[in-house]
């Protein structure tokens, strides 16, 4: 059976999954629809949540940019990771116990105010739609590979996908869907890396083969080293960012994980607040698995594609790839536009290096080179393409594809039932129109998810990034905006309603700034007011990394405001006090 | 049990801030200290081809992290009990 068919079979197969989950399991009431009916176990819905969490940045994106960055991209890693500590420990059982169903309610009762239940609604809008941007930009990789059409196409084809999705499920749908979903991704994640693992080093723990010699007794990461600095790259293991920007990066990345709504509302979801502890470690069991396979198919994927191009020793007459010569999967990828080659020198052979580099340029043009050949290498195209480049069995190439869309679905779906109640629940019913009807309240959150698909379509087609760094900006928004208001209003009583306003505010806005000011005005390309180089960043911080000072803005300026202004109502600080001891959780049911 | 012992609410949240201190100190540790900060220190120190900041990095991290959860946790379960505010 050919590659084309088999890969429709499978995916075909887990979306009737899926889908079929979804109906027998379709949301009753609204209360339903939100929380899932809050009987959910912890390692259930640790799962759900690590399906919720792994999104097309993990799986599609993630592995792609530690094979360009190395260690680099270990901000990702232990960014994406640490985070749950925090939300274990300073987060997920407190609000657990204060038992709402989303994160704008407990910031507008917290800090007693309308005006906080709406910035709150605002900054939640804010940092998921860039999440679901990022989504849209690796749905559409998967989808144009998929479906062997042109990024944009695919891009489309997706879209209209995920509102059906969404739109059909609603939560409790999604939590057992989510579920299987996670067992498609993880299979199909873990596979391959075990393959490529055992080819490349004869271990098949993919955790252990990334520091396991290979075959001529070279160890895989020493090896590559000395492939890259041929080719005029730095060393894969060296630190190639500042240390400020890394440890800032890392710390957003940590932080904005524990205010992203669409995962503090899955603790809202278990019986009990003991449960929410165990369901953070469940979570972060779950999604290791990947994240610590994740280094390993980085590393041995920028091995294997380096191994196809650079055929011989560097700089021989023979030692490259001929484009005539090309595999099957490099003329796939460049249907779709995301890898590109040009005969810079005419000869025939594609040459791949950093030419870039100057001190490596004399060396070059020695060889005959006249340029990096491969044009375009979109990062976010390694995963899928991984089992091809290692030439592995077709049903495995399938199941990735299936895999990948499975994350990047999911997560897409969670963040638009986030956006969708948000508007819903908080601004309709909760502010503007209290008297809706459950029904009219429904109809308002599907409309809302619509919208919200088509804004994150449109900037999908012009990314203001890679996937995973799309979505380490919304990272970088929730950590300067909700995670503070989240933390005090639960460790520290001064804080007031104005201090939080302006705290949510300040944090908020100054990171958007940062970002636009590199990025472009609403990420719209060209009206960057500065290129977006290390050179002109703030002592080197870059973008993605800003979330961690606007949290620190955040933190103070709302300390500093409470401070200067009336402290909370009796009411308020007995409510803080309540929410800090598990007893007298309301039980996981619909209110 | 001492009878003595403060088992008040600001005891039990006390003793709460005073082990999500400890943790959030190894959790730091870890990460930031052994896979960013304290690399160069520890290049001398070599794991599978490269050096033990490295595999802190991407790899040890996260296995401290998922021990803590754990171990917070079973923590917190003991102190509720201990003072009394555990759920029924």
């Amino acid at each position: 059976m050919d590659l084309t068919t088999l890969t429709y079979i499978v995916v075909g197969m887990t979306f009737a999954l899926y889908i079929g989950i979804a109906i027998w399991a379709k949301a009753g009431t609204t209360g339903e629809f939100y929380a899932a009916g809050r009987g959910i176990h912890p390692v259930a819905n640790g799962m759900a949540t690590a399906a919720d969490w792994m999104s097309a940045a993990s799986f599609i994106s993630m592995a792609g940019l530690i094979a360009f960055m190395g260690y680099d991209a270990s901000l990702f890693l232990m960014g994406w990771t640490g985070g749950y500590v925090l939300l274990a420990m300073l987060l997920a059982p407190y609000l657990r116990k204060f038992g709402k169903f989303t994160v704008p309610e407990f910031i507008g009762d917290r800090y007693y105010s309308q005006t906080a239940r709406i910035v709150a609604v605002i900054c939640l809008i804010v940092a998921s739609l860039t999440y679901v941007i990022g989504q849209m930009k690796g749905i559409g990789v998967a989808f144009s590979r998929f479906l062997q059409v042109d990024f944009e196409t695919g891009l489309f084809t997706g879209m209209i996908i995920v509102f059906f999705y969404a739109v059909l499920g609603g939560m409790k749908g999604i939590t057992y869907t989510q579920i299987a979903q996670y067992c498609v991704l993880i299979f199909a994640y873990t596979v391959p890396a075990i393959f490529i693992s055992l080819n490349l080093t004869g271990t098949p723990i993919p955790q252990m083969g990334l520091f396991s010699a290979m075959e001529d007794g070279m160890p895989l990461l020493a090896r590559l080293d000395l492939t890259m600095t041929d080719l005029g790259f730095n060393q894969y293991t060296a630190q190639k960012t500042n240390t400020l920007n890394m440890v800032l990066y890392t710390f957003s990345l940590m932080i904005g994980t524990a205010g992203l709504p669409h995962v503090i509302i899955r603790f809202f979801t278990v019986p009990r607040v003991k449960d929410a502890r165990y369901s953070a470690g469940w979570a972060l069991v779950f999604i290791g698995i990947l994240y610590t396979t994740a280094p390993a198919v980085g590393a041995m994927a920028i091995t294997n594609l380096i191994g196809t191009i650079q055929t011989g020793p560097v700089g021989s007459a023979d030692g490259n790839l001929s484009y005539e010569n090309r595999p099957q999967w490099f003329k796939n990828w460049e249907k779709t536009g995301l890898l590109k080659y040009e005969d810079k020198n005419g000869d025939g052979m594609i040459q791949y290096y950093n030419d870039k580099n100057k001190d490596f340029a004399a060396t070059a043009e020695s060889y005959g080179w006249k340029g990096n050949e491969m044009t375009k290498v979109d990062r976010d195209i390694m995963v899928l393409a991984n089992p091809e480049i290692a030439e592995l069995p077709n049903w495995v190439i399938a199941l990735v594809a299936a895999g990948g869309l499975a994350a990047a679905l999911s997560t897409a779906a969670g963040l638009l039932l986030a956006i969708s109640s948000s508007i819903s629940h908080d601004l309709l019913k909760g502010i503007f129109a209290k008297g809706i009807s459950e029904k009219s309240e429904l109809l308002a959150a599907r409309i809302a998810m619509a919208g919200a698909i088509v804004v994150a379509g449109y900037f999908g087609l012009h990314p203001p990034g890679f996937a995973a760094q799309v979505v380490a900006l919304a990272f970088g928004l929730a950590a300067s905006s909700i995670f503070p208001a989240l933390m005090m209003g639960i460790f520290n009583k001064r804080v007031n309603n104005t201090g939080a306003v302006v705290g949510m505010l300040a944090g908020l806005g100054s990171t958007l700034l940062y970002i636009f000011w590199f990025k472009g005005w609403f990420f719209i390309p060209g009206t960057a007011m500065a290129a977006n180089t290390p050179d002109n960043h703030l002592l080197g911080i870059q973008p993605e990394a800003f979330g961690a000072i606007g949290a620190m803005i955040n933190f103070g300026s709302a300390i500093l405001v409470s401070k200067m202004t009336k402290a909370p109502p009796e009411h308020i600080q007995h409510l803080v006090e309540d929410i800090r001891v598990p007893r007298g959780a309301g039980t996981a049911v619909d209110h | 049990m001492s009878t003595t012992q403060d088992l008040s609410g600001a005891a039990y949240w006390k003793a709460n801030i005073r082990l999500v201190m400890i943790h959030l100190v190894v959790w730091a540790f870890v990460s930031y200290f052994c896979g960013i900060i304290l690399r160069p220190m520890l290049a001398g120190i070599p794991v599978g081809g490269t050096d033990l900041g490295f595999w802190f990095a991407q790899q040890g991290a996260m296995f401290v992290f998922i021990a803590q959860i754990f171990i917070y946790a079973g923590q917190m379960n003991q102190l509720d009990k201990r003072f009394d505010v555990h759920e029924d």
